[in-house]
């Protein structure tokens, strides 16, 4: 069982107390009847699946019940770092979030 | 005193027996005994049938990777286990066991033509034999070939046995208390650090009780052992013994499951049997040791034929001889020091067989001062007897030819292979291996987890480099949990390192379809199935492996994995690292069902979520369903009633006067705030800002892919507040659906979600009577037609509590749901029951409630729609606002599959004899004459008795469906085709009259 910290209680707890919310950063379109059919099938259904650090979204879903954002590597199913809802995709190249 | 029993040596009780039957006859053994060492006591090692060939076969191990002594053992009624190593079940008093897999008696097995006709059962022996015809099932395979060839009987009755689960938190779990394990454990512990040591046997010390002629810091070995316990002990070092860890997971967290009463004469009441333990661990030490692997030569299965460091546990740990004339076959020193060990106790060495022709001097002093002969370069080509080994044969090999056979006598034949570091935990975590081509074996590479492995288990050898390895790792650990500390030497005397060689199989002078040299003891498996899986074509491991089904026993290919690889890499051509080795997966060994169950079995297998009105609805005698975590009342029969009639009674009842309905489990979400309505706007479907407080709307929402979601009433109770209804399944993922949205889609919305589920009973009235029956309990609003129409909700006070009262119909009669407080449930229940009375108030379940929401064309989410039916596609277009500018799914609505021609919708079905009753699930075709495959167009979603309209009725999914009406379709089933006719899905009062009260 992993061990995941969540940036809002500020504390790593086991994955049963979290649950899984798909990729990150994949914002809802401002005006989704302006998007092509294309860019609207991209936008439902066309996801990464990164072999690699792979950012997505997990819910602390039996604690505070908040949204946030993780880098786990696909591969070796680790948790790179967390961080909140909102906040931009960290740099993975800098030594800070290397950390 | 059994016969080979040696007085007082061992570490079993002499002055303690304990009796025991075995294959009906009773026999006696002494406490400490497993059932292996007290029937080898008796001169026993016939102890069951191979897996496929029903040959002979006796314990070939003392410990856990056992693969031949299976046992089946019981207490009484339930408790029987099969397949239980006869090696590791301690004796109790009474224990009653059985060998397996024979027919007939275990000295002569029926079964055993298996062995005769072996060529008829090569590798790949099912996978060729399944291409015969169909009818050769039937007759041969189920019945002859499956019951010759497999392992014990499966329990048939309930488990009666309590299995218990806990966790653990440890700063550092060692893994297996032999020396390299207990020196870690002591270092750690006494630089202050928690320590788990866990060890699969009944006690501690591994190697050590094996081996008591070693000296540790001037110590005899199991002094220091002792010393050692109890230091560890002191220092509050948790010791776990009957503990095996069977998996190593994710960021340390370990499995452990703890045997608690299988050793037990008596069971304490309420002990539980085993525990399993989930540990979450900072660090980790594996010291796990090495395994002993076989010989692979002719005939090297037969009773008698063992380990030679089994033979020497069985000296040293149960003080038991394993015969009186053994020879020794080795590639490794380890089995000279057992042979010394068996020749000090009194058993004839005959000769000691190396494999190797340079040996090192001080062995052959050491033989020679015994007497014993050496034969050095030499190779075994076969084993004779019948339920016994009896005589082998050994010949000189000079380069690489086999030389004359000189036949031994003997009646126990002891090898060694050589010694494979256990890696099995370690290969849990995906660390990596490492072929180490000096001892030909794997040894651990990359580690992906915080741990450390110790002693033989990363391929050292010797009890003063195992000792001073597993302090080492103690150290570390220490070190990385923040400890200074500086691991302590040992001085080691008799200490006994050694090397050896590692064989494909030895070189005989055998024709190769005569020989039959086992790899896989368990799965009857031998080298030359190995080489024919590599002529037939497989090349990688993974593929030998499951066309031989090497190492696939229960056994995980403990013994088999590497001498497999050897033999298959030699085939194939390639070095073993290229060929690789196969994938090891928890559990270590095996483990009952009932540990991983734990507490999760009978009543508390899951949750059951019981609404305030349960306790109704169980004295009135409800049968209930389930109903996701629920259980829901499905209808009260009365009399001798069967669910048609109780069903047919509670509808017209409904319909004719007044029904009551326990909706509690009714998912209900508060959406609050200023932005509520722009919030319910932008998820459901329907436009919300018209609705005027005190009114409500059935609402439909959506995934963003334009399918329907879940479905339910809302109602405005103010400006800034809705009362949203889902579906009963669908509640926490509606809730977790609008969090999601709120939280990183529309942050800037000032909205709460409040699941207020279990916060509110409700209980739904309806039928004609139904404001007859509210009337007297209202307070604080008039209910009547014109002040409450259809869809309204106000805030009053039913029968003296507060409430939440709706008029809303699921069944196309005047109906009522009254929400109060969940604690008043039931005294809301007890009162509208007490005013309905004169009215015939009728209690109706789930099922009726099925029905009558059926007659109407209502729908039921997740029923009559699966996750890919549009609200076009359900008849529900109209609960669209066209206006809005967006909603979750809207712009999928126009996704061009969803617009296009040919899509499934929901349509009435009557069948053309309406006594019959379609198939929920049954598949609906155009042409019943078509031939085979048939072209699906659809299928039946929802079918029932209507008792109203005295003949069935049903929903279904069909291509066009809607276009279709007034068409025949048809529905073939096993016995015969029904046709039924397209209808709208209102089959009741079409126009809503009943409503208009
Ligand atoms: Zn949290």
């Amino acid at each position: 069982m992993l061990l995941i910290h969540c940036p809002y209680c500020d504390q790593t707890l086991p994955e049963a107390e979290f649950a899984y919310a798909g990729e990150a950063h994949i914002a809802r379109p401002e005006d989704p009847s302006q998007l092509s059919d294309e860019e609207w099938r991209d936008f439902l259904f066309i996801r990464s699946n990164l072999k690699g650090p792979h950012f997505e979204r997990w819910r602390h879903v039996h604690g505070c019940a908040r949204f946030f954002n993780a880098v786990r590597d696909t591969v070796s199913d680790r948790f790179l770092l967390t961080y909140r809802a909102g906040e931009p995709r960290p740099d993975l190249s800098t030594p800070e979030a290397a950390q | 005193m059994s016969q080979f029993r040696i007085p007082g040596k061992g570490r079993v009780k002499h002055d303690e027996k304990v009796t025991f039957s075995f294959d009906g006859r009773r026999y006696e053994g002494l406490r400490g005994d497993t059932v292996a060492s007290a029937l080898l006591a008796h001169g026993i090692h016939l102890m069951g049938r191979s897996f496929k060939y029903h040959r002979p076969r006796g314990p070939v191990t003392a410990d856990s990777a056992e693969p031949n002594a299976l046992i089946g053992t019981s207490r009484g009624a339930g408790r029987f286990e099969p397949n239980t190593r006869a090696t590791v079940q301690e004796l109790r008093e009474g224990l009653m066991c059985e060998s397996q897999n024979r027919l007939g008696a275990l000295s002569f097995d029926l079964g055993a033509v298996n062995d005769a006709l072996h060529p008829l059962f090569p590798a790949g022996f099912y996978y060729k034999t399944f291409m015969w015809p169909r009818s050769f099932w039937d007759r041969l395979y189920e019945p002859v070939i499956r019951r010759a060839a497999g392992l014990g009987r499966a329990p048939s009755e309930v488990d009666p046995d309590r299995y218990a689960s806990r966790y653990l938190h440890t700063d550092l779990l060692v893994v297996g208390g032999g020396p390299a394990g207990i020196a870690a454990a002591l270092e750690a512990a006494r630089a202050g650090v928690r320590v788990t040591l866990v060890d699969e046997t009944p006690e501690m010390g591994g190697s050590l009780l094996s081996d008591p002629e070693v000296e540790i810091d001037g110590q005899a070995a199991w002094d220091w052992l002792a010393a050692a316990l109890d230091e560890l002990r002191a220092r509050g070092v948790r010791l776990m013994t009957r503990t095996t860890a069977i998996g190593y997971y994710h960021q340390n967290m370990i499995g452990l499951c703890e045997k608690l009463t299988d050793h037990l004469d008596t069971l304490p009441e309420n002990a539980p049997r085993e525990r399993m333990w989930r540990v979450r661990a900072t660090r980790v030490v594996l010291a796990q040791g090495a395994l002993e692997k076989p010989l692979v030569f002719h005939g090297n299965d037969r009773p008698g034929v063992m380990l030679a460091g089994a033979a020497q546990s069985y000296l040293h740990r149960w003080g038991v001889k394993v015969g009186e004339r053994a020879v020794i076959v080795t590639s490794h020193d380890s089995a000279w020091h057992a042979a010394f060990d068996l020749a000090e106790a009194g058993t004839k060495i005959v000769a000691i067989v190396d494999t190797r022709a340079a040996l090192a001097d001080e062995l052959r002093a050491e033989a020679r001062v015994r007497g014993i002969e050496v034969l050095a370069g030499h190779t075994v080509t076969g084993t004779r007897g019948r339920l016994r080994v009896a005589s082998v044969t050994v010949n000189p090999v000079e380069n690489g030819r086999v030389g004359d056979p000189r036949m031994l006598h003997c009646d126990c034949l002891l090898m060694s292979g050589g010694w494979t570091p256990s890696l099995h935990l370690f290969s849990h975590t995906k660390g990596s291996l490492q072929w180490d081509e000096a001892s030909r074996t794997f040894l651990p590479g990359r580690m992906t987890e915080d741990c450390h492995i110790a002693g033989a288990g990363r391929g050292l050898w010797g009890y003063l480099d195992a000792l001073s390895d597993g302090a080492e790792a103690g150290a570390a650990a220490a070190r990385a949990l923040g400890h200074a500390v500086e691991p302590t030497g040992f001085a080691v005397a008799h200490d006994r390192p050694g090397t050896g060689e590692s064989h494909k199989e030895l070189p005989t002078d055998r024709r190769s379809h005569r020989v039959r040299a086992f790899v896989d003891f368990q799965n009857d498996v031998t080298a030359k199935d190995l080489r024919l899986a590599v002529r037939e074509g497989m090349r990688s491991i993974e593929h030998v492996k499951r066309y031989t089904t090497n190492g696939m026993a229960t056994d995980q290919g403990k013994m088999s994995n590497i001498n497999g690889l050897m033999i298959a890499s030699d085939a194939v051509g390639k070095a073993p690292p290229e060929v690789g080795l196969t994938t090891f997966r928890p559990p270590y060994t095996p483990t009952s069902f009932g540990a991983f169950a734990g507490y999760k079995r009978g009543a508390t297998f899951e949750v059951t979520r019981a609404t305030p009105i349960d306790a109704f609805a169980e004295a009135n005698g409800a049968v209930f369903e389930p109903v996701s975590l629920w259980r829901r009342a499905w209808y009260f029969p009365q009399g001798g009633e069967d669910m048609e009639a109780a069903v047919a009674r509670e509808c017209l009842a409904t319909r004719g006067g007044v029904g009551i309905f326990d909706a509690s489990t009714l998912g209900k979400i508060e959406v609050a705030g200023p932005d509520a309505v722009e919030f319910m706007n932008r998820m459901y479907t329907n436009p919300w800002t018209k609705l005027a407080p005190g009114r409500c709307r059935y609402g439909v929402l959506l995934g963003e892919d334009g399918y329907i979601r879940d479905d339910g009433v809302i109602g405005r109770l103010s400006d800034d507040l809705f009362h949203v209804t889902t579906t009963t399944g669908g509640a926490a993922r509606v809730l977790n659906m609008m969090e999601d949205y709120l939280q990183t889609e529309w942050p800037d919305l000032d909205v709460w979600l409040t699941s207020t589920t279990e916060q509110w009973a409700t209980v739904a009235l309806n039928g004609p009577k139904a404001r007859e029956v509210l009337d007297g309990l209202v307070e604080g609003v008039d209910i009547s037609a014109e002040a409450m129409p259809h869809m309204s909700v106000a805030e009053c006070r039913v029968a003296g509590f507060r409430a939440r009262l709706f008029r809303l119909s699921f069944t196309g009669e005047l109906g009522f749901e009254v929400n109060v407080p969940a604690r008043h449930g039931l005294a809301l229940w007890e009162a509208l029951m007490e005013a309905g009375k004169p009215h015939g108030i009728t209690p109706y379940g789930t099922e009726t409630m099925h029905v009558l929401r059926a007659e109407k064309g209502f729908i039921i989410v997740g029923q009559d729609t699966d996750g890919t039916v549009t609200p076009d596609d359900a008849g529900l277009g109209w609960a669209i606002g066209k206006k809005k500018p967006d909603f979750v799914g809207k712009r999928s609505l126009a996704r061009p599959d969803l617009v296009a021609g040919g899509r499934k919708q929901l349509v009435g079905l009557m069948t053309e004899d309406g006594a019959v009753k379609l198939e929920e699930g049954a598949q609906i075709v155009l042409d019943p004459d078509q031939p085979k495959p048939m072209k699906m167009v659809g299928h039946v979603t929802s079918s029932y008795r209507s008792a109203t309209l005295g003949r069935s009725i049903a929903m279904a999914l069909i291509e066009d469906g809607r276009a279709r009406e007034g068409e025949t379709v048809h529905v073939p089933m096993p016995d015969g085709v029904v046709r039924a006719k397209v209808t709208s899905t209102m089959f009741y009062d079409p126009d809503g009259e009943r409503l208009k009260l």
